[in-house]
């Protein structure tokens, strides 16, 4: 499932956050219980629109990711369905014990949206890098966690959860990135997907078959990386994952069994990440090789994206010697 | 609402003192708990299920009903104690707080049992909810006509999400929301002096641009006149700082911060109902 002109043309470019920004809009149309908290962030995680559509919904609660909380799980008892942002590093970094106890255990339907998150954030440097809230999200009970790969799929996801009943984690990122979807995606009862196949997936020409399995934009990477290795002779097959938790275990089950080894990949921690809950369940319900992409326990820093994606093993062609080694 | 008369003031005293057993009971029971937060604040909790809420035990999820938040999740057996006096649950039930299986959590946990609005026990949390819940009230125009009352301690106050909250009051004259503070001036570590100095607490808020009304948190007529004041406050938000003393009830536990956190002996125990009872419809607040 991929645009009809990925790798044909010069690709559509826009960031994640700004496919949220419409989804909220939208949602506040569909919904009017649908409001909006921000701390202090408002542009840059892209509300301004829902802020100028519905002024009465959208609350601006300055600096307070703590106090902001609360005030979103009072609202979702009222019956209201508080989506509330800033950047992942404050929320839900700074914020984790009221997420845990006053939205997850106390099952408030609130919606997280932390965004300029991963190192593509670039110059701000590692202070601004979240890179562990997908593990801090993904350990809470009644928390569902989303990491959407493009703009398109970041609206699609934010329509899905205005709709949905408990806490939700939507991540989004600062940096534009391709679109890789097409304009008529949309959320459908598979939580994973094939984005591509190998251009003879069922012709057995290939010697290997490896899946690689990730989510949000540096899934444009790994596409990139498949059609290297085909070059290669080695076939690979791409999946979309972008809903981390709960986690598609019955598509998992169904994908690796045709394949020689699983590298995953995302823009996080690999400890702890999408990497990490994928290779948790095979380990436990069919073992097989399984190697990670993602941050290997260090801090990000300031750069250009390109140079932090080429310095924290994050590119194409990192993704390639991944799938390798695995299959070596 | 028109001041208490002697009858009423009587009646809840009465009422106060059998809340007050039922938590030495249940702490002792369960072994573990805290003992002075919740004698302290039986009295204001009398107050508001027995004369201020407009509430329904028999359904505790009436849209119209005024919220009891307690942000200080630690003196959840005043607040059990009560509702199941208040009939929300059977009084048997308290026997179980703190079992596995229990519906009576440690701490409170909202999705155990009706009439709980919120689950709390890490600290500083109430507020903010209180604020979320006022804001949608406002959002509606205030229709039904709802109070959302914060029971807030004095020690909790060091958390910065309170004053992150504060801010936020202030920000949305919420006059609907009412906090409540404990000032019993005792902590787990000690005096809140010597912990982490709050004082001049009224000069705060007064400068956070609210009312403020101190009462004597054992006095019936002071906490309902208070609460009537801060209810027809159109202005600006009325912060109620209520003067209690821990453990109030038992000689052996008040003013003592050591009773903070822990629960009586069976021994111990023995002695404080024995006083509770004798001393039945005589506590009094200072030389009255």
């Amino acid at each position: 499932m991929l645009r009809e002109t990925l790798f044909t043309v010069k690709e559509e470019e826009r960031p994640t956050r700004d496919g949220f920004g419409d989804g909220l809009v939208a949602a506040g149309d569909e919904h009017t219980k649908v409001v909006a908290l921000c701390a202090d962030l408002t542009e840059s995680v892209r509300m301004e629109a829902f802020r100028d559509k519905y002024p009465n919904r959208f609350f601006e609660v300055g600096i307070t990711e703590q106090a902001m909380s609360g005030v979103a799980s009072g609202m979702a008892a009222m019956g209201y369905v508080p989506f509330m942002s800033s950047y992942a590093m404050f929320s839900p970094g700074r914020n984790w014990e009221q997420i845990r106890t006053t939205i997850c255990y106390n099952n408030r339907n609130v919606k997280i949206v932390g965004a300029h998150a991963g190192v593509s954030v670039g110059p701000d440097g590692a202070t601004h890098q979240a890179l562990e809230d997908i593990a801090l999200m993904r350990a809470l009970p009644n928390m569902e966690v989303y990491v959407p790969c493009d703009a398109t799929e970041a609206r699609v996801i934010t329509q899905h959860i205005a709709t949905t009943h408990g806490p939700a984690y939507l991540r989004l990122t600062r940096e534009k990135t391709p679109l890789m979807l097409p304009d008529s995606y949309v959320w459908g009862n598979g939580k994973a997907y094939i984005m591509s196949l190998p251009k003879h997936a069922y012709g057995g020409t290939f010697a290997h078959s490896v899946g690689i399995i990730g989510c949000g934009p540096i899934l444009y990477e790994a596409l990139k990386a498949a059609r290297e290795l085909e070059k290669e002779g080695i076939g690979v097959t791409v999946v979309n994952m972008p809903q981390v938790k709960p986690l598609d275990g019955a598509f998992l089950l169904r994908f690796v069994k045709e394949m020689k080894a699983i590298v995953t990949v995302e823009e996080a921690q690999a400890s702890g990440g999408l990497g990490s809950a994928i290779a948790e369940f095979l380990a436990e319900h069919h073992p097989i090789r399984v190697a990670r992409v993602g941050v290997e326990d260090r801090f990000g820093q300031s750069g250009k994206p390109q140079e932090l994606y080429e310095e924290y093993g994050l590119t194409s062609k990192h993704i390639v010697e991944k799938v390798k080694n695995a299959i070596r | 609402m028109h001041s208490l008369t002697d009858v009423e003031v009587k009646a809840l005293e009465l009422r106060a003192e059998d809340i007050r057993e039922s938590i030495v009971k249940m702490l002792t029971e369960a072994g573990s708990g805290h003992t002075a937060g919740p004698l302290g604040m039986a009295d204001v909790f009398t107050a508001l299920y027995f004369r201020v809420l407009n509430h329904n035990p028999r359904h505790p999820e009436w849209v119209q009903r005024d919220r009891v938040i307690l942000s200080n999740g630690h003196i959840v057996p005043v607040l059990y104690a009560t509702m199941a006096h208040a009939g929300y649950f059977s009084v048997s039930e308290l026997k179980t707080l703190r079992r596995f299986g229990s519906r009576l959590q440690g701490h409170p946990h909202r999705e155990s049992l009706p009439g709980i609005e919120t689950t709390s026990g890490p600290l500083g949390c109430g507020l903010s909810q209180a604020i979320g819940m006022a804001l949608m009230d406002k959002a509606e125009g205030h229709k039904p006509d709802r109070f959302f009352y914060c029971l807030m301690g004095d020690g909790e106050l060091d958390e910065g999400q309170n004053w992150e909250s504060f801010l936020l009051l202030n920000k949305y004259r919420l006059t609907k929301v009412i906090p409540i503070i404990d000032r019993n001036t005792i902590q787990i570590d000690g005096y809140t002096e010597d912990v982490l100095p709050l004082e001049s607490l009224t000069s705060k808020f007064e400068a956070f641009n609210f009312h403020v009304i101190e009462i004597n948190g054992h006095d019936f007529r002071d906490i309902v006149r208070a609460i009537g004041a801060a209810k027809n406050s159109l202005d600006k938000p009325t912060v109620i700082i209520a003067h209690t003393i821990p453990g109030k009830g038992v000689t052996a536990f008040e003013g003592d911060y050591r009773w903070h956190g822990k629960a009586p002996s069976d021994e111990e125990s023995k002695k404080a109902l024995k006083e509770l009872r004798s001393l039945r419809g005589k506590i009094r607040y200072g030389e009255d």
